[in-house]
């Protein structure tokens, strides 16, 4: 038996450095660094912003509206975006509204995230009726527009930043509960669920511990995706009246208290919304490129 | 039926007509037919067999991994500890996998979470079932993977799965299971996905672990070679039936089933003369539409009327010892057509 202890060097793998995953091609990490430090530029603009830039939702200076963006103001602050029609500083209006999205946005990703993953997780796991309902009431809900939906909770729920967390989760779940389970599917029949189980782990244990660790990088590239998604969604809600209420003004209500004066002040309206749109679109590259990263090892897993 | 093993004491592990169906789109298949054995503490059993002859759904059946729902133990018993295990609920059965009963896979690459850390995946059964601290568990795994032949195994142990080679993988796997020191380990074809000079490692590693931990062994494979060294007796399995079973150097010596003739004839012999191979005529049978009477009847060439209107039960061989049965009308004739030939 003295072969054991000397032949494993024969079969021992080239030292592990050599197969550390590799970080990926230059553009697809240019991709991911790119949006990364776009988003991260919101998400400082959001906590800093307002402490820099104080905004009072309720203040009006009658002399100071529809200024253009790049006037120095009568009380000597420049207001680099321009001014609404009450006088407000559209830059610190966004700056909080960023709050606002970003909040409402990781809220209800998280909220969806969580119904979602364990719907998912039940479903693809225990099969059977449950598989079933849980499937089809998703089924139903997509074939319902998301946005019509939610504006019909909204409309029963009425607008608060609470209630559109949970219309938007509503109409979410879906997407995570989908990706979620069809991973699970395929995990679930792998050995190693197999070989854990003879190691005696209970069914909580294989769900957490060993399945849903293996399903996570799937479900958070939907994510990054969803992210954007919700926030545009969000911004849509309170364009129509339904989302945040005036008083914690977020991009969409910036961006429909500017519709009425595109024509003489577009910079209401615009400015919110180009910034709105570079948002989204980072969180679509952030999401393509992570798929794009994750998927050859999930192929080759 | 008899019992099956010459050991006096009485059985750690005794199966009894153990029947295993699925459900297919096909109709509803036997995978398992009726399989009895017994293991005896410190014994080595090797179940042989071909493709779909139902030695791996006998060892799911043994570890509770019967896939479901389309699978199904529908008869039998497994006596363990004095207990039908089948008669008990899964969270009972649940808390014997691991430390009564444990099993090596065929894949070692996907039987490894590809997620987590080999230390963190060995250290997990101390960390769960023993209470262990991260700490401890880690100490748990380092040392099971020296145990188990991994050079450097305190560099090694926060290392993923992908990083180790095939029979590095297999050892990780194997400290996995042994971890709990398991009475009774299952190894389901262990060496099948590993090189020919891995297979021989991995084959000499099992067998000096069983000794150290006293264990027994349930050895599945469709390589007589690799059996060879290792088993003290052997069950041969054809369309879920056992066809045949006895010591292992007897039944190599004085097969009493077509069969393990055949199975026997197939082996390339490295050493012995060069002799064409003799591959057994047919292919395994579609348990949907098997046969009246014996399975093997359409392959063999000892077939007679009998064996189409009767199917063969697993008796003694006539003239060998009585731990040596094979379940055929001929066998008597086929021991002594082997032996003369």
């Amino acid at each position: 038996m003295d072969r054991t202890a000397v032949a494993p060097a024969t079969d021992l793998l080239p030292p592990p450095d050599d197969v550390a995953p590799k970080a990926g091609k230059p553009l697809g990490r240019l991709r991911i660094i790119g949006s990364l430090v776009v988003i991260g530029l919101y998400v400082l603009a959001a906590i800093f912003g307002p402490i820099l830039l104080k905004y009072d939702s309720v203040a009006t200076d009658l002399g100071a509206r529809l200024k253009p963006p790049g006037t120095t103001l009568p009380d000597g602050s420049f207001a680099v975006f321009g001014t609404d029609q009450v006088g407000q500083d559209v830059l610190a209006q966004m700056m909080q509204g960023a709050r606002v999205s970003i909040t409402v946005g990781v809220a209800t990703l998280l909220l969806a995230g969580i119904i979602g993953v364990a719907a998912g997780l039940a479903a693809g796991y225990l099969g059977g009726w449950l598989d079933a309902v849980l499937m089809r009431l998703g089924d139903v809900q997509l074939t319902f527009p998301s946005i019509l939906l939610a504006i019909f909770i909204a409309s029963i729920l009425g607008p608060s930043v609470v209630n559109v967390v949970i219309v938007l989760s509503i109409s979410n779940w879906v997407t995570f509960a989908r990706v979620t389970r069809s991973q699970v599917l395929s995990i679930k029949e792998r050995d190693f669920v197999d070989a854990a189980r003879t190691l005696g782990a209970r069914s909580w244990h294989l769900v957490t511990r060993t399945i849903l660790p293996s399903a996570i990088a799937p479900i958070l590239v939907v994510a990054t995706v969803e992210l954007g998604h919700v926030i545009l969604a969000e911004a849509s809600l309170s364009f129509l009246g339904l989302g945040t209420p005036a008083s914690t003004p977020s991009w969409g209500v910036t961006i429909a208290n500017g519709r009425d004066y595109l024509s003489n002040a577009w910079w209401i309206s615009t400015i919110p919304g180009i910034f709105l749109a570079i948002l989204v679109i980072s969180f679509g590259v952030l999401g393509d490129a992570l798929r794009d990263r994750f998927d050859p090892r999930l192929r080759s897993m | 039926m008899a019992a099956t093993t010459s050991v006096q004491a009485p059985p750690l592990l005794s199966v009894r007509d153990l029947t295993v169906r699925f459900r297919t789109r096909a109709g509803t298949i036997t995978a398992v037919d009726g399989v009895s054995f017994d293991l005896a503490e410190g014994e080595t059993l090797a179940v042989l067999g071909e493709t779909g002859s139902g030695k791996s759904v006998t060892a799911q059946a043994l570890m509770g991994l019967v896939p479901r729902p389309a699978g199904r133990i529908t008869g039998g018993e497994i006596h363990y500890g004095g207990v039908d295990l089948l008669t008990r609920p899964a969270a009972e059965r649940r808390r014997l996998n691991g430390t009564d009963l444990a099993m090596v896979f065929q894949d070692p690459l996907s039987s490894l979470n590809p997620v987590f850390r080999v230390g963190t995946q060995i250290g997990e059964p101390f960390r769960r079932r023993r209470g262990a601290s991260r700490a401890q568990a880690r100490r748990k795994a380092i040392e099971l993977m020296e145990r188990v032949g991994i050079p450097a195994a305190a560099r090694r142990v926060d290392d993923f799965p992908h990083q180790f080679s095939g029979g590095m993988r297999q050892r990780v796997m194997i400290a996995m299971a042994l971890a709990l020191q398991p009475k009774v380990l299952i190894a389901d074809e262990p060496t099948t996905a590993l090189d020919v000079t891995v297979q021989a490692q991995i084959m000499a590693l099992l067998a000096e672990l069983k000794a150290e931990h006293r264990m027994s062994m349930i050895m599945i494979t469709h390589d007589l070679g690799v059996v060879a060294g290792v088993a003290d007796r052997v069950m041969i399995m054809y369309a879920g039936r056992v066809a045949e079973t006895g010591p292992l150097r007897e039944v190599y010596e004085a097969a009493g089933h077509p069969y393990t003739r055949g199975l026997m004839a197939s082996i390339p012999e490295v050493s012995g003369q060069r002799d064409r191979l003799t591959p057994i005529p047919g292919s395994p049978p579609d348990l949907t539409r098997l046969p009246g009477g014996c399975p093997f009847r359409p392959r063999c060439s000892f077939a007679t009327d009998v064996c189409a209107a009767e199917r063969p039960a697993l008796l003694p061989v006539p003239t060998r010892p009585a731990t040596h049965l094979a379940a055929c009308h001929h066998a008597e004739e086929v021991v002594t057509d082997g032996v003369a030939g």
